[in-house]
């Protein structure tokens, strides 16, 4: 169970971005996180995923509250979170070949053995060629370098995946390819997923539930409001509906 | 991939013109480098000539065929002192220039790594040390030792690491906020494995470029100590001692044993510079460089 009670959050200890938000994530439960640009869902997402200190509120794992984040979580708290950022071009260090980012967390953890073997079935389960395995981050296009991304937090098989507008860069198709990859994952490892967005009709088919900021933070946003709901006709969506797949 | 291609011819296409004068530029500033490292690493063991012998009969000669650059007021040839003065100067500047770099980069990626109260104390370290005047900083090392090439390393290298650390701070505390940086974090890399395999390899390329461009800065300092007599013994053949000496002779007349040393530091430094300077824009082809010295 992941769960974020009254988090308060930001940069500025005077001006937080996020305010009093609470939100549950159940193991195996993907959950789709709804809001305007700029509200601070992508800052919610690095509380939820160890990488943020809030300033105040409570993140509870597994029933434990956590009392540390970034480097002086234990690192076996971390590497339960698979994060993938919307911009795969900063996410990824621009001197390192596809495999080697791929392999970096198996790395990083001492993995010795078997690396290589890992990173041909990570690379194959989100549809990235051989050939494209030695080539930079420049020589690919956004969205092989997102698949290398999301091979990156596949790699340490994690219990929750953090997706923070993982799609927003990229066309239908990969798009599709990539969320088919989370739930080919999600489907075999039983992990949650907290996916962050603004496209509703995407979060809807993908996830068990979606829900949106006004909801998490308990107060509307004062610049942007609700959402406009996406009523009767639904726009046609790559993804299947949640029930189909 | 797709529109990355037509844009390159277009920025060649641009540059053509002013590339030609770029790269005479360039290949003179390679050959000097080239030249005065072959000379200051061959010379002192094929010449068997001591660049120490006196002969008082040939005091103050100007220029001619025997001696090129003519002889200083003990008779000694200027050109093998120069040539000898060459290598000590690039000695000093290289050692000098390469330790304050290394202690540059690890205090920066230090302070810019850890971040905290760490980084706040490193940093007023470094204020305290910019706010006095690093050459009189250096006299004050240099001061403390007998003379000799080491203090005189030693004084350029303490003096000259603050820019450094900053520079390396600066860049390491904008690569740290990157996405990922924080991929590494959840993917279970330590601080150790962060700083070492995403942050310094980041910053090596600028911070080495940073090294060669302070060679010819340190060289400089070399000779201005040694030109106030604080830094070489008056013996030892630098570029610095060598245009001290010249003071006298220079007030009756003799020009050349100011003017041949002075030409030793000028040439290959900025030379040195020239390289550095075409490098840096390999670097980062968008940012035209001047001369920064």
């Amino acid at each position: 169970m992941l769960e974020l009670r009254a988090i308060t959050a930001g940069y500025h200890t005077k001006a937080p971005v996020v305010r009093g938000a609470s939100l549950t994530v159940a193991p195996g439960e993907s959950v789709g996180l709804l809001g305007p640009s700029g509200c601070g869902k992508s800052t919610l997402a690095r509380v939820a995923a160890l990488l943020h200190r809030p300033d105040s509120g409570t993140l509870l794992l597994d029933g434990e509250p956590v009392r540390s984040w970034r480097h002086r979580a234990p690192r076996a708290q971390r590497t339960a979170f698979g994060v993938v950022f919307q911009q795969p071009r900063l996410s990824a260090d621009p001197r390192l070949r596809l495999t080697d980012l791929i392999a970096e967390p198996l790395r990083a953890t001492g993995r010795r053995g078997g690396i290589e073997e890992r990173v041909c079935e990570l690379a194959a389960s989100v549809g990235l060629t051989p050939d494209l395995l030695d080539r930079r981050p420049h020589e690919v296009s956004d969205g092989q370098l997102q698949r290398a991304c999301l091979a990156r937090a596949l790699a340490l098989r994690p219990r929750w995946l953090i997706c923070d507008e993982m799609t927003a860069m990229l066309d239908a198709s990969t798009t599709a390819a990539l969320v088919a990859a989370v739930e080919d994952y999600r489907a075999t490892s039983g992990a949650g997923l907290l996916a962050v967005g603004h496209d509703q009709v995407l979060l809807d088919r993908w996830c068990d539930r979606t829900i949106h900021w006004e909801d998490v933070t308990g107060r509307t946003t004062p610049t942007t409001g609700r959402l406009p709901q996406a009523s009767g006709r639904r726009q046609p969506s790559v993804v299947p509906p949640a029930g189909e797949r | 991939m797709t529109c990355e291609s037509p844009s390159r011819p277009t920025w060649r296409s641009y540059g053509t013109d002013r590339r030609s004068t770029r790269t005479v530029r360039v290949r003179l500033s390679a050959v000097l480098v080239t030249a005065a490292v072959l000379a200051v690493l061959l010379v002192p063991p094929l010449v068997r000539l001591d660049q120490q012998a006196v002969d008082l009969g040939a005091r103050l000669l100007p220029p001619n065929w025997s001696h090129p650059f003519g002889t200083d007021d003990l008779g000694r040839d200027l050109l093998l002192r120069c040539v000898y003065g060459l290598r000590v100067s690039l000695l000093v500047g290289v050692v000098a220039a390469f330790t304050a770099t290394v202690i540059g980069t690890v205090v920066g990626a230090t302070a810019g790594a850890l971040g905290g109260w760490v980084d706040r104390g490193v940093m007023r370290v470094v204020d305290t040390f910019s706010s006095v005047p690093h050459l009189l900083l250096g006299i004050f090392i240099v001061a403390l030792f007998r003379p000799g090439v080491w203090p005189v390393v030693v004084s350029v290298a303490l003096t000259h690491w603050l820019s450094t650390a900053r520079i390396v701070r600066a860049e390491v505390l904008s690569l740290r906020s990157r996405p990922y940086i924080d991929a590494a974090v959840s993917g279970g890399a330590s601080r150790w494995r962060v700083a070492v395999r995403h942050l310094l390899p980041a910053v090596l390329p600028q911070a080495a470029l940073a090294a060669v461009l302070m060679v010819p800065h340190a060289m400089w300092h070399e000779s201005a100590l040694s030109f106030l007599g604080l830094g070489l013994p008056t013996h030892t053949a630098s570029l610095g001692t060598l245009i001290q000496g010249a003071r006298g002779s220079l007030l009756a007349g003799q020009w050349w044993p100011t003017l041949f040393p002075g030409l030793f530091v000028i040439v290959p430094t900025l030379a040195i510079a020239g390289l550095a300077g075409a490098w840096r824009e390999r670097i980062n082809p968008r940012r035209r460089s001047e001369l920064m010295l």
